[in-house]
C-alpha cells in the first residue's frame, strides 16, 4: 500500500507519472519518508522469518498475525491523534485495561447483554479522555506528566475492578467472536470486492470532478496503480485467510477472514476520512503544526486538544474490548506490560512523528503489522520474552531515531 | 484618493494597569492608499494595531469604520468588518499547504466534507489577482516556501475575505533585498486594488517607496500624520526620535506628561 502514498500536488502544471514519482523521490530524500521504513521493515522481517522458520508462512500463522496485532493497532490509531498534536498518552494501555475490565464486569457481574457492556466500555474511554484532555488543555499540565500519573492510577483501577487480581472470564459469544470467529469465505471476498470498488469509485469521482473544474488531476495510470496495489495486496490477504487452516478440517473447519479485520478496516476508513476530509481533521493538523497560528485563525485549540484525547482513550477502549475477546478474559495484566509501548511503537514505526503535525491513521496499521510480525516471528524462533522486550524496545528507539533524523534532514531541505 | 477614511480613530486612550501606553491618539486609513505607521521601539505601534484589530479593548475614544461608529471587542468582530492583520510572525502552519493555510479556520465545506476544489479555485484566483507568480504549486507545503513567499501567502490569506483594511506588521523585517522588493510591490498592488493598507515598518526606504501617508507615533502620542510627498526622509526621522520637526509634530514635547 505504500505506493499509494504518492500524493497529489508534487508538481504544478501537468502532473505526469514521471513528476509524481520524482516528487515522491524528492520528498523521501528530503526526509519525509512517510510509510517507507515500515513497508521496508515489514518486507525484510517477513523474508527473514520465512527463511528461518517456515512455520511463519503457514495459513494459520498468517491469521494469527491479524488477531495478535489487532488490539495494539487499534490503540495506536487513537494514539496517532494525540501524537499529531505533539502530545503523548502514556496511559492508553491501561486505559484499555480499565475499559476491558468495565466490559467484563458489566457482562459477568451484572449480566448485561453485550451491547450494553460495549457501550459502557467506550463511555468509560470517553470519560477518561475528557479528564486527561481537560487536565492538559485547561490546566496546562504537560501531557507526559498527566498520562504518566494516569498510567499508575489506572493500574490500580484495573486491580479494583477485577477484585484484586482475579481473572474475570468473558463468555459472551458476540464479544468472543470478534477475535475467535471468521467471516465465511464468500463474505470475505464480498467484503474485499466492496472495499476495492468503493476505493476505485472514490478516486475516479474525485478525479473527474477536479478535471471538470479545470484543476490539476493525477494521471490515470497513478490512480490505476493505487487501486491495483490495493486490489493485489487485499486479494492475496483474503485468499490466504480463506485457506483451510484447521489441523483436522473434518472435525472443525477453520477458514475465513477474522471478524476483527473488517472492524479494523472500518475504523481505519472512518478515522482517515475524519482526518483528511473534515475541518476537524484539518484543525488537528493545524494545532499540531502551529498552535498559535491555529488560535489566531479562530480555532478552539483547547477543544481540539480535548477531543484528541477523547478519541485516543475511546479507541483504547475498543482495543481493550478486542484484547478481552482475544484472551477470553480480563485480568490485571490486560492492557498492561508492553501494550502501550507496542502501540506508541506502531504509530511511530508507521511514520507518525513524535514532534506533532505529521502522521496518518494508516501509519498505525502499518506499524502495528511490523510490531505483530516481530512479536510473532520472535516467538516462533523460540526466543524468551526477555529478548522480545529488548528487540521491540530497540525497534521503537530505531523508529524514533529515524523520525528525529528525518525531521532534521527535512529542516535542512526546507520540507518541514 | 478618497476624502473620507475607511477607518478612523479619534482620541484613543489605552492603559495597561497604571501605565498609559496611548494618549489621545488619532489615526486614519484611506481606501486605495498605503498609510505607514512608524515610531521608535515602545512608541505604541503594536498596541495601536492590536486595538484596531480588537485584541485589546480601548479605554476611551471613537472608532469609526466606513463613516459609522463601531465597537470592536474581538478579532472576530474586526474580521467581520473587513479588518485583517498580518502579524510579524506570520501565523502559518508549516505542515499544511498554501490553500489549507489560506482557509485555516474558515474552511469551505459541502456538508461535512471539505470542499477542496472550491478552496483551491478561490486561492488561485486571489493569488492571481495579486499577480503572485513566485509559487510553483498552491498545493506546496508552507515549509518549502521562502520567507518572501510565506509573507505573500500570509497577505493573500488576509485579502481572501474581501477585506477592506489590511494591517501589515513589519512585513519586510526578515527578508532579503529581492524578496523585500517583491513584498513591497505586493503591498502597493493591494492599495491599487482599492484596499486601505496600514504598513508598520522601521525601514525608511520601504516607507517612502510605497506609502501615501505617514503616521508617526512618539511615546504613545500621534506626533503627525502627513502625506508622504510633503515630508523628507530626515523630517520623518526627526519626528520618530524627538516627536517634532519644525512646524510638524508635538509642539510641547517636554510637557507631554501633563
Amino acid at each position: 500500500m505504500s505506493a499509494t502514498t504518492v500524493r497529489k500536488g508534487a508538481a504544478a502544471e501537468a502532473p505526469s507519472i514521471g513528476s509524481n514519482v520524482r516528487g515522491y523521490a524528492e520528498r523521501v530524500r528530503g526526509g519525509d519518508m512517510g510509510a517507507l521504513p515500515a513497508v521496508f521493515g515489514l518486507v525484510v522481517l517477513c523474508t527473514v522469518f520465512a527463511i528461518l522458520r517456515p512455520a511463519f508462512l503457514t495459513a494459520i500463522n498468517f491469521a494469527n498475525l491479524f488477531t495478535q496485532g489487532a488490539a495494539v493497532t487499534v490503540i495506536a490509531m487513537g494514539l496517532v491523534f494525540v501524537l499529531l498534536l505533539g502530545e503523548i498518552d502514556l496511559s492508553a494501555g491501561y486505559a484499555s485495561g480499565v475499559c476491558a475490565a468495565v466490559l467484563a464486569t458489566t457482562l459477568a457481574n451484572h449480566g448485561q447483554p453485550w451491547y450494553v457492556a460495549v457501550i459502557a466500555a467506550i463511555v468509560t474511554g470517553v470519560v477518561i479522555g475528557v479528564a486527561l484532555g481537560a487536565l492538559v488543555a485547561k490546566l496546562g499540565i504537560p501531557s507526559f506528566v498527566v498520562t504518566l500519573a494516569a498510567f499508575l492510577a489506572f493500574q490500580g483501577l484495573v486491580l479494583i475492578l477485577v477484585n484484586d487480581g482475579t481473572n474475570i472470564a468473558v463468555r459472551d459469544q458476540t464479544v468472543l467472536s470478534i477475535e475467535n470467529q471468521n467471516l465465511p469465505p464468500a463474505l470475505g471476498w464480498g467484503f474485499y470486492i466492496a472495499c476495492v470498488a468503493v476505493y476505485a469509485a472514490v478516486q475516479l469521482i474525485r478525479a473527474r470532478r477536479r478535471a471538470g473544474r479545470g484543476l490539476t488531476v493525477d494521471p490515470a495510470t497513478v490512480i490505476a496503480f493505487r487501486v491495483g496495489a490495493l486490489a493485489l495486496v487485499g486479494g492475496l490477504a483474503v485468499y490466504a485467510l480463506n485457506v483451510e487452516r484447521s489441523r483436522n478440517a473434518l472435525i472443525v473447519s477453520l477458514k475465513g477472514v477474522p471478524i476483527v479485520v473488517p472492524i479494523v478496516v472500518a475504523l481505519l476508513v472512518f478515522w482517515t476520512f475524519v482526518l483528511r476530509r473534515t475541518a476537524f481533521g484539518r484543525h488537528i493538523y493545524a494545532v499540531g503544526g502551529n498552535a498559535e497560528a491555529a488560535r489566531r485563525a479562530g480555532i478552539n485549540v483547547d477543544r481540539i486538544r480535548i477531543s484528541a484525547f477523547v478519541i485516543c482513550s475511546s479507541m483504547a477502549a475498543i482495543g481493550g474490548i478486542i484484547a478481552a475477546s482475544r484472551d477470553n478474559s480480563v485480568d490485571p495484566n490486560t492492557g498492561g506490560s508492553n501494550v502501550l509501548l507496542f502501540a506508541v511503537g506502531a504509530a511511530v514505526i508507521g511514520g507518525t512523528s513524535l514532534f506533532g503535525g505529521k502522521g496518518r491513521v494508516i501509519d498505525a496499521v502499518l506499524g502495528g503489522a511490523v510490531v505483530a510480525v516481530i512479536n510473532n516471528g520472535m516467538g516462533l524462533m523460540g526466543y524468551s520474552s526477555s529478548v522480545k522486550y529488548i528487540v521491540t524496545g530497540s525497534v521503537l528507539l530505531l523508529a524514533a531515531g529515524v523520525d528525529a533524523l528525518s525531521r532534521k534532514r527535512a529542516a535542512a531541505s526546507g520540507l518541514r | 484618493m478618497s476624502s473620507q477614511p475607511v477607518l478612523e480613530i479619534r482620541g484613543l486612550d489605552k492603559s495597561f494597569g497604571p501605565v498609559q501606553v496611548l494618549h489621545n491618539v488619532a489615526f486614519s486609513a484611506y481606501a486605495g492608499e498605503v498609510t505607514a505607521l512608524v515610531g521608535d521601539n515602545g512608541a505604541g505601534k503594536s498596541t495601536l494595531v492590536k486595538c484596531l484589530g480588537g485584541i485589546h479593548p480601548i479605554d476611551a475614544g471613537e472608532y469609526v469604520f466606513d463613516g459609522k461608529p463601531v465597537q470592536v471587542s474581538s478579532p472576530r468582530e474586526a474580521a467581520e468588518l473587513g479588518i485583517e492583520i498580518v502579524y510579524q510572525d506570520l501565523a502559518l502552519c508549516d505542515n499544511l499547504d498554501i490553500v489549507q493555510n489560506m482557509f485555516l479556520g474558515r474552511e469551505k465545506k459541502s456538508g461535512l466534507v471539505l470542499d477542496e476544489a472550491t478552496m483551491e479555485e478561490m486561492a488561485a484566483t486571489t493569488l492571481d489577482s495579486l499577480s503572485v507568480r513566485t509559487v510553483k504549486s498552491i498545493r506546496q507545503l508552507v515549509s518549502s516556501l521562502s520567507g518572501g513567499q510565506r509573507q505573500t501567502v500570509a497577505i493573500a490569506k488576509a485579502v481572501l475575505w474581501n477585506s477592506k483594511v489590511v494591517i501589515l506588521d513589519e512585513p519586510t523585517a526578515a527578508l532579503g533585498v529581492a524578496q523585500t522588493a517583491q513584498v513591497l510591490e505586493l503591498v502597493r498592488r493591494l492599495a491599487d486594488n482599492g484596499l486601505a493598507v496600514v504598513l508598520i515598518s522601521h525601514n525608511m526606504n520601504d516607507v517612502f517607496a510605497v506609502s501615501d501617508r505617514i503616521a508617526t507615533l512618539y511615546l504613545g502620542r500621534m506626533a503627525a500624520q502627513v502625506k508622504a510627498a510633503d515630508v523628507t526622509h530626515s523630517q520623518v526621522v526627526e519626528l520618530i526620535t524627538s516627536g517634532r520637526s519644525g512646524e510638524l509634530g508635538l509642539q510641547n514635547v517636554n510637557g507631554v506628561t501633563a
